[in-house]
Protein backbone atom coordinates (compact mmCIF):
# COMPACT_ATOMS: atom_id res chain seq x y z
CA UNK A 1 0.00 0.00 0.00
CA UNK A 2 1.53 3.30 -1.10
CA UNK A 3 0.80 6.41 1.43
CA UNK A 4 1.84 9.75 -0.70
CA UNK A 5 2.73 12.00 1.64
CA UNK A 6 1.81 15.76 1.75
CA UNK A 7 5.41 17.09 0.30
CA UNK A 8 5.20 15.70 -2.57
CA UNK A 9 1.31 16.46 -2.74
CA UNK A 10 2.21 20.09 -2.83
CA UNK A 11 5.33 19.46 -5.38
CA UNK A 12 2.85 17.92 -7.54
CA UNK A 13 0.11 20.72 -7.64
CA UNK A 14 2.75 23.05 -7.83
CA UNK A 15 4.75 22.30 -10.79
CA UNK A 16 2.35 19.93 -12.72
CA UNK A 17 0.44 23.45 -13.71
CA UNK A 18 3.32 25.00 -14.13
CA UNK A 19 4.81 22.09 -16.83
CA UNK A 20 1.37 22.24 -18.64
CA UNK A 21 1.55 26.12 -19.19
CA UNK A 22 5.27 25.79 -20.27
CA UNK A 23 4.46 23.29 -22.97
CA UNK A 24 1.45 24.81 -24.09
CA UNK A 25 3.55 28.48 -24.07
CA UNK A 26 5.59 25.88 -26.12
CA UNK A 27 3.15 26.01 -28.64
CA UNK A 28 2.19 29.76 -28.61
CA UNK A 29 5.49 31.16 -28.44
CA UNK A 30 7.01 32.69 -31.84
CA UNK A 31 10.83 32.44 -31.72
CA UNK A 32 12.10 28.73 -31.79
CA UNK A 33 14.74 29.93 -28.98
CA UNK A 34 11.84 30.73 -26.40
CA UNK A 35 10.43 27.01 -27.61
CA UNK A 36 13.43 25.21 -26.49
CA UNK A 37 13.99 27.21 -23.35
CA UNK A 38 10.31 26.40 -22.16
CA UNK A 39 11.07 22.46 -23.23
CA UNK A 40 14.04 22.45 -21.34
CA UNK A 41 11.66 23.21 -18.19
CA UNK A 42 8.94 20.89 -18.83
CA UNK A 43 12.01 18.41 -18.97
CA UNK A 44 13.58 19.88 -15.56
CA UNK A 45 10.27 19.52 -14.09
CA UNK A 46 10.15 16.28 -15.10
CA UNK A 47 13.21 15.24 -13.63
CA UNK A 48 11.69 16.15 -10.30
CA UNK A 49 8.83 13.93 -11.06
CA UNK A 50 10.55 10.76 -11.97
CA UNK A 51 12.66 11.68 -8.67
CA UNK A 52 9.59 11.96 -6.28
CA UNK A 53 8.37 8.87 -7.54
CA UNK A 54 11.43 6.90 -6.64
CA UNK A 55 13.17 6.45 -9.73
CA UNK A 56 16.29 8.38 -8.68
CA UNK A 57 18.55 7.26 -11.56
CA UNK A 58 15.95 8.42 -14.59
CA UNK A 59 15.84 12.16 -12.68
CA UNK A 60 19.61 11.94 -12.82
CA UNK A 61 19.81 10.90 -16.60
CA UNK A 62 16.82 12.91 -17.75
CA UNK A 63 18.56 15.92 -16.39
CA UNK A 64 22.00 14.38 -17.69
CA UNK A 65 20.75 13.36 -21.40
CA UNK A 66 17.84 15.64 -22.15
CA UNK A 67 18.13 19.22 -20.40
CA UNK A 68 22.33 18.89 -20.76
CA UNK A 69 22.74 16.87 -24.10
CA UNK A 70 19.55 16.80 -26.32
CA UNK A 71 18.81 20.40 -25.91
CA UNK A 72 22.01 21.77 -25.90
CA UNK A 73 22.19 19.81 -29.70
CA UNK A 74 18.85 21.38 -30.27
CA UNK A 75 20.07 25.49 -29.48
CA UNK A 76 22.96 24.33 -30.65
CA UNK A 77 21.51 23.26 -34.40
CA UNK A 78 19.11 26.65 -34.22
CA UNK A 79 21.88 28.94 -33.73
CA UNK A 80 23.52 27.09 -37.08
CA UNK A 81 20.09 27.42 -39.07
CA UNK A 82 19.27 30.41 -38.17
CA UNK A 83 15.47 32.29 -38.08
CA UNK A 84 13.71 32.62 -41.52
CA UNK A 85 9.96 33.05 -42.22
CA UNK A 86 9.30 29.53 -41.04
CA UNK A 87 8.50 30.82 -37.05
CA UNK A 88 6.05 32.67 -38.14
CA UNK A 89 2.80 31.25 -36.85
CA UNK A 90 0.56 32.16 -39.85
CA UNK A 91 -2.14 29.20 -40.68
CA UNK A 92 -0.64 27.82 -44.40
CA UNK A 93 -3.42 25.23 -45.03
CA UNK A 94 -6.42 26.84 -44.33
CA UNK A 95 -8.38 25.32 -41.44
CA UNK A 96 -5.38 22.92 -40.00
CA UNK A 97 -5.27 25.24 -36.85
CA UNK A 98 -9.05 24.55 -36.07
CA UNK A 99 -9.08 20.58 -37.08
CA UNK A 100 -6.40 20.16 -34.98
CA UNK A 101 -7.20 21.21 -31.86
CA UNK A 102 -10.67 19.50 -31.99
CA UNK A 103 -8.83 16.06 -32.52
CA UNK A 104 -6.30 16.88 -29.97
CA UNK A 105 -9.01 17.97 -27.34
CA UNK A 106 -10.74 14.48 -28.26
CA UNK A 107 -8.00 12.76 -27.75
CA UNK A 108 -6.71 14.10 -25.09
CA UNK A 109 -10.38 13.84 -23.35
CA UNK A 110 -10.50 10.29 -24.15
CA UNK A 111 -7.08 9.47 -22.73
CA UNK A 112 -7.74 11.33 -19.70
CA UNK A 113 -11.34 9.24 -19.18
CA UNK A 114 -9.63 6.44 -19.88
CA UNK A 115 -7.20 6.85 -16.97
CA UNK A 116 -10.30 8.44 -14.95
CA UNK A 117 -11.63 4.85 -15.42
CA UNK A 118 -9.01 2.67 -15.02
CA UNK A 119 -8.19 0.49 -11.94
CA UNK A 120 -5.89 -1.99 -11.25
CA UNK A 121 -8.16 -3.72 -8.72
CA UNK A 122 -6.04 -2.93 -5.89
CA UNK A 123 -4.21 -0.15 -4.87
CA UNK A 124 -0.74 0.92 -5.59
CA UNK A 125 2.18 -0.65 -4.82
CA UNK A 126 5.12 1.60 -4.29
CA UNK A 127 8.67 0.90 -5.52
CA UNK A 128 9.95 0.60 -0.97
CA UNK A 129 10.15 -3.45 -2.06
CA UNK A 130 11.88 -2.90 -5.15
CA UNK A 131 14.35 -0.20 -4.17
CA UNK A 132 15.54 -2.19 -1.15
CA UNK A 133 18.85 -2.42 -2.19
CA UNK A 134 18.86 1.34 -3.57
CA UNK A 135 16.95 2.33 -6.95
CA UNK A 136 20.80 1.52 -8.94
CA UNK A 137 21.85 -1.69 -8.22
CA UNK A 138 18.11 -2.92 -8.38
CA UNK A 139 18.10 -1.10 -12.07
CA UNK A 140 21.66 -2.22 -12.73
CA UNK A 141 20.53 -5.85 -11.85
CA UNK A 142 16.82 -5.68 -14.20
CA UNK A 143 19.22 -4.31 -16.89
CA UNK A 144 22.41 -6.92 -16.78
CA UNK A 145 19.49 -10.31 -16.39
CA UNK A 146 16.11 -9.95 -18.01
CA UNK A 147 17.23 -6.84 -20.54
CA UNK A 148 20.28 -7.68 -21.14
CA UNK A 149 19.85 -8.56 -25.04
CA UNK A 150 17.66 -5.28 -25.60
CA UNK A 151 20.34 -3.56 -24.01
CA UNK A 152 22.87 -4.73 -26.16
CA UNK A 153 20.78 -3.87 -29.06
CA UNK A 154 19.91 -0.25 -28.36
CA UNK A 155 24.00 -0.11 -27.65
CA UNK A 156 24.03 -0.95 -31.47
CA UNK A 157 21.79 1.42 -32.30
CA UNK A 158 23.15 4.22 -30.53
CA UNK A 159 26.64 3.67 -33.07
CA UNK A 160 24.29 3.27 -35.82
CA UNK A 161 22.67 6.34 -34.94
CA UNK A 162 26.75 7.76 -34.63
CA UNK A 163 27.12 7.12 -38.05
CA UNK A 164 23.92 8.08 -39.52
CA UNK A 165 24.18 11.75 -38.24
CA UNK A 166 27.95 11.47 -39.38
CA UNK A 167 26.95 10.21 -43.02
CA UNK A 168 24.37 12.97 -43.14
CA UNK A 169 26.24 16.42 -42.03
CA UNK A 170 29.12 15.00 -44.30
CA UNK A 171 29.03 17.31 -47.07
CA UNK A 172 30.60 16.83 -50.59
CA UNK A 173 30.64 19.51 -53.01
CA UNK A 174 28.80 18.68 -56.09
CA UNK A 175 30.58 20.55 -58.66
CA UNK A 176 33.83 22.40 -57.39
CA UNK A 177 33.87 25.91 -55.77
CA UNK A 178 34.34 28.49 -59.06
CA UNK A 179 37.80 30.38 -58.98
CA UNK A 180 38.08 33.92 -58.97
CA UNK A 181 38.87 34.09 -62.66
CA UNK A 182 35.77 31.95 -63.10
CA UNK A 183 33.19 34.59 -61.22
CA UNK A 184 34.67 37.48 -63.20
CA UNK A 185 33.74 35.78 -66.54
CA UNK A 186 30.63 35.27 -64.95
CA UNK A 187 29.76 38.57 -63.86
CA UNK A 188 30.25 40.06 -67.59
CA UNK A 189 28.92 37.03 -68.88
CA UNK A 190 25.04 37.44 -67.64
CA UNK A 191 23.94 39.58 -70.03
CA UNK A 192 23.66 43.01 -67.71
CA UNK A 193 26.30 44.98 -66.48
CA UNK A 194 24.94 45.93 -63.41
CA UNK A 195 26.81 43.94 -60.90
CA UNK A 196 30.11 43.74 -63.26
CA UNK A 197 31.82 46.14 -60.36
CA UNK A 198 30.88 43.18 -57.76
CA UNK A 199 27.80 43.91 -55.51
CA UNK A 200 27.26 47.31 -53.35
CA UNK A 201 28.97 46.86 -49.41
CA UNK A 202 26.18 47.84 -46.77
CA UNK A 203 26.35 51.30 -45.33
CA UNK A 204 25.52 54.61 -46.30
CA UNK A 205 28.45 56.95 -47.18
CA UNK A 206 30.37 57.98 -43.78
CA UNK A 207 27.03 58.40 -41.43
CA UNK A 208 26.14 54.48 -41.04
CA UNK A 209 28.46 52.11 -42.16
CA UNK A 210 27.22 49.26 -40.38
CA UNK A 211 26.13 45.95 -41.90
CA UNK A 212 22.53 46.96 -40.78
CA UNK A 213 22.30 49.52 -43.40
CA UNK A 214 21.16 48.93 -47.19
CA UNK A 215 23.57 51.14 -49.47
CA UNK A 216 22.54 53.54 -51.84
CA UNK A 217 22.82 53.41 -55.00
CA UNK A 218 23.59 55.89 -56.95
CA UNK A 219 19.73 57.00 -58.15
CA UNK A 220 19.14 57.14 -54.43
CA UNK A 221 17.39 53.81 -54.31
CA UNK A 222 18.57 51.21 -51.23
CA UNK A 223 20.26 48.00 -52.87
CA UNK A 224 18.23 45.29 -50.75
CA UNK A 225 20.72 42.78 -51.17
CA UNK A 226 24.02 44.61 -49.66
CA UNK A 227 22.34 42.95 -46.62
CA UNK A 228 22.42 39.62 -44.85
CA UNK A 229 19.01 37.81 -45.46
CA UNK A 230 18.92 36.89 -42.11
CA UNK A 231 19.07 40.36 -40.73
CA UNK A 232 16.12 41.42 -43.03
CA UNK A 233 14.36 38.34 -41.78
CA UNK A 234 14.85 39.17 -38.10
CA UNK A 235 13.90 42.78 -38.21
CA UNK A 236 16.94 43.81 -37.64
CA UNK A 237 17.45 46.46 -40.86
CA UNK A 238 17.13 50.30 -40.97
CA UNK A 239 16.13 52.46 -43.33
CA UNK A 240 18.53 54.13 -45.43
CA UNK A 241 17.13 57.00 -46.43
CA UNK A 242 17.26 58.83 -43.41
CA UNK A 243 21.12 58.78 -43.67
CA UNK A 244 20.89 60.35 -47.25
CA UNK A 245 22.24 63.34 -47.24
CA UNK A 246 20.27 66.07 -48.63
CA UNK A 247 22.58 68.09 -50.99
CA UNK A 248 26.74 68.05 -50.10
CA UNK A 249 28.00 70.33 -48.12
CA UNK A 250 30.38 72.89 -50.23
CA UNK A 251 31.04 75.22 -47.31
CA UNK A 252 33.87 73.13 -46.33
CA UNK A 253 37.29 74.32 -48.34
CA UNK A 254 39.70 71.80 -48.54
CA UNK A 255 43.10 72.99 -46.73
CA UNK A 256 46.01 72.50 -48.24
CA UNK B 1 -3.31 12.78 -4.06
CA UNK B 2 -2.75 9.39 -5.84
CA UNK B 3 -0.50 8.34 -8.21
CA UNK B 4 -2.81 8.48 -11.11
CA UNK B 5 -2.69 11.99 -11.38
CA UNK B 6 1.10 11.71 -13.00
CA UNK B 7 -0.68 10.08 -15.86
CA UNK B 8 -3.18 12.83 -16.17
CA UNK B 9 0.17 15.31 -16.18
CA UNK B 10 1.21 12.78 -19.43
CA UNK B 11 -1.55 12.07 -21.24
CA UNK B 12 -1.73 15.95 -21.17
CA UNK B 13 1.56 16.54 -22.28
CA UNK B 14 1.32 14.28 -25.11
CA UNK B 15 -1.68 15.96 -26.34
CA UNK B 16 -0.37 19.36 -26.56
CA UNK B 17 3.10 17.56 -28.49
CA UNK B 18 0.87 16.21 -30.60
CA UNK B 19 -0.79 19.59 -31.43
CA UNK B 20 2.51 21.32 -31.85
CA UNK B 21 3.54 18.29 -34.19
CA UNK B 22 0.80 19.30 -36.65
CA UNK B 23 0.37 22.92 -36.43
CA UNK B 24 4.27 24.27 -35.93
CA UNK B 25 6.07 25.23 -39.27
CA UNK B 26 9.78 25.12 -37.88
CA UNK B 27 10.95 22.09 -38.44
CA UNK B 28 13.06 22.23 -35.58
CA UNK B 29 10.00 22.98 -33.54
CA UNK B 30 8.02 20.44 -34.57
CA UNK B 31 11.25 18.05 -33.64
CA UNK B 32 10.86 19.47 -29.93
CA UNK B 33 7.32 18.54 -29.92
CA UNK B 34 8.04 14.98 -30.74
CA UNK B 35 10.68 15.30 -27.54
CA UNK B 36 7.66 16.66 -25.43
CA UNK B 37 5.45 13.55 -26.46
CA UNK B 38 8.63 11.00 -25.89
CA UNK B 39 9.17 13.02 -22.29
CA UNK B 40 5.31 12.70 -21.74
CA UNK B 41 5.35 8.90 -22.11
CA UNK B 42 8.56 8.20 -19.97
CA UNK B 43 6.53 10.12 -17.54
CA UNK B 44 3.45 7.87 -17.36
CA UNK B 45 6.51 4.65 -17.84
CA UNK B 46 7.68 5.85 -14.48
CA UNK B 47 4.64 5.79 -12.58
CA UNK B 48 3.22 2.71 -13.78
CA UNK B 49 6.56 1.43 -12.46
CA UNK B 50 5.80 2.71 -9.41
CA UNK B 51 2.09 1.79 -9.29
CA UNK B 52 2.70 -1.89 -9.88
CA UNK B 53 5.75 -1.93 -7.56
CA UNK B 54 8.47 -3.59 -9.96
CA UNK B 55 10.98 -1.62 -11.92
CA UNK B 56 10.73 -2.51 -15.11
CA UNK B 57 8.58 0.47 -16.53
CA UNK B 58 11.70 2.40 -15.64
CA UNK B 59 13.78 -0.10 -17.18
CA UNK B 60 11.76 1.24 -20.49
CA UNK B 61 11.70 4.30 -19.86
CA UNK B 62 15.86 4.27 -19.53
CA UNK B 63 15.74 2.98 -23.49
CA UNK B 64 13.08 5.19 -24.64
CA UNK B 65 15.75 7.93 -23.32
CA UNK B 66 18.56 5.98 -25.10
CA UNK B 67 15.92 5.74 -28.60
CA UNK B 68 14.99 9.72 -28.61
CA UNK B 69 18.60 10.53 -28.44
CA UNK B 70 19.74 8.73 -30.90
CA UNK B 71 16.05 9.94 -33.38
CA UNK B 72 17.11 13.38 -31.71
CA UNK B 73 21.23 12.76 -33.65
CA UNK B 74 19.60 11.69 -36.88
CA UNK B 75 16.81 13.83 -37.37
CA UNK B 76 18.84 17.09 -36.53
CA UNK B 77 21.43 15.74 -39.14
CA UNK B 78 18.64 15.63 -41.84
CA UNK B 79 16.85 19.54 -40.88
CA UNK B 80 20.63 20.74 -41.40
CA UNK B 81 20.36 18.38 -44.48
CA UNK B 82 17.40 19.97 -45.61
CA UNK B 83 18.84 23.16 -44.79
CA UNK B 84 21.86 23.32 -46.25
CA UNK B 85 20.00 22.59 -49.81
CA UNK B 86 16.50 24.24 -49.39
CA UNK B 87 18.07 26.88 -47.36
CA UNK B 88 14.57 27.19 -45.10
CA UNK B 89 14.03 24.65 -41.91
CA UNK B 90 9.72 24.98 -42.83
CA UNK B 91 8.25 21.76 -42.99
CA UNK B 92 6.17 23.29 -45.80
CA UNK B 93 9.05 24.27 -47.87
CA UNK B 94 10.14 20.08 -48.21
CA UNK B 95 7.44 19.01 -50.21
CA UNK B 96 9.36 18.37 -53.64
CA UNK B 97 8.31 14.75 -53.80
CA UNK B 98 4.95 15.96 -53.79
CA UNK B 99 5.10 17.87 -57.18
Amino acid sequence: MLQIQTPETVMFWFLAPLAVIAALGMLLVKKAVHSALLLAWVMITLAIFYIAQDALFLGIVQIVVYTGAVMMLFLFILMLVGVDASDSLTETIPGLRAIAITAAVGFGGLLVSLIGRATLGRDAAGLADANSAGNVPALAKLLFSTYVWPFEVVSALLITAALGAMVLAHHQRAVARPTQREQAIARFRTGSLDIAAGRPAPGVFARHNAVDVPALLPDGTPAADSISATLKARGDMLESAQFQLDQVDTTIVEEK
Amino acid sequence: MNPYNYLYVSALLFTIGAIGVVVRRNAIVVFMCVELMLNAANLSLVTFSRINGTLDGQVTAFFTMVVAACEVVVGLAIIVTIYRSRRSASVDDASLLKR
